[in-house]
């Protein structure tokens, strides 16, 4: 499934623009310690997590990861958004908590 | 970024500043771009930017006065040394122990400082070698045989 149809199921608020959305997600990880996610979420899984910073999009360069998604309607700065978008990162965002996404997701992906 | 040193191995330096958390990661994800412009496998790429993010990290957080990362990528592997002139590390094996970590608040808050960053590093490395003495400064240095097909792999 892509990330377009995921933030659409989802209903997702797309944060980023000019970021392709049509790429394939291949799984999902909830976090917020970010070497945790580092060690453990798969290249291509949507991360879903309430940390903001502009770190968290250095942590999804270099692990590949397929997008962030925001949840518990957090909001970053800016300056997070324009990072993600110098990088290619695609940035989603919710109001909804990491539980209710995760579980939402799930389904999706299996 | 300096321009490679020589014919045989292609080096990279960053220079990474104390405290600059706002470019946190910069450094990481250049390297792994630029790993990939080499021609570096996509799975290689993201073990050494992995290891440079935690690496870089660390010297943001830790270091007293900044430190260098340096990439040097040769056919069969990729080197990545980590440098910094102080505080070190007072008890390494302490430091290598999973959970421990002497972050301060400012970084915990941000989602650092769980105690894995260099357990990551360890992990994605092929071969791993830390030294540090206190007032001195810490040196890391990760080797990782390059796993592509058209790599020896041989380092």
């Amino acid at each position: 499934m892509t990330l377009q149809e995921i933030a659409e199921r989802l209903d997702l608020e797309i944060l980023t623009t000019g970021v392709d959305l049509d790429r394939s997600v291949s799984g999902g990880y909830c976090g917020d310690l970010l070497s945790n996610v580092l060690a453990a979420a798969g290249a291509g899984s949507l991360w879903i997590t309430i940390q903001h910073h502009v770190n968290v999009i250095g942590v999804a360069q270099v692990a590949g990861l397929g997008g962030v998604l925001l949840a518990a309607g957090v909001q970053p700065l800016p300056s997070v958004v324009e990072r993600a978008e110098e990088g290619g990162v695609p940035l989603l965002r919710s109001s909804r908590s990491a539980f209710e996404l995760a579980g939402s997701l799930y389904p999706l992906l299996h | 970024m300096q321009e490679p040193t020589d014919a045989e191995s292609k080096c990279l330096v960053h220079y990474i500043k104390p405290g600059d958390i706002e470019h946190g990661g910069s450094a990481s994800a250049q390297i792994k771009a630029e790993l990939s412009r080499l021609g570096v496998s996509a799975a290689d790429a993201r073990r050494a930017g992995i290891i440079a993010f935690e690496g870089e990290i660390n010297l943001i957080v830790y270091s007293d006065g900044g430190g260098t990362i340096t990439v040097c990528v040769s056919e069969a592997c990729i080197e990545i040394l980590f440098k910094d002139d102080g505080p070190g590390i007072e008890d390494i094996d302490l430091a290598l122990t999973p959970g421990f970590s002497t972050a301060p608040l400012w970084a915990t808050d941000l989602g650092f400082g769980a105690g894995m960053g260099l357990i990551n590093m360890q992990m994605n490395a092929d071969r791993f070698e830390i030294h540090s003495h206190l007032g001195e400064g810490t040196s890391i240095r990760c080797l990782l045989e390059r796993r592509e097909d058209d790599a020896s792999g041989n380092c």
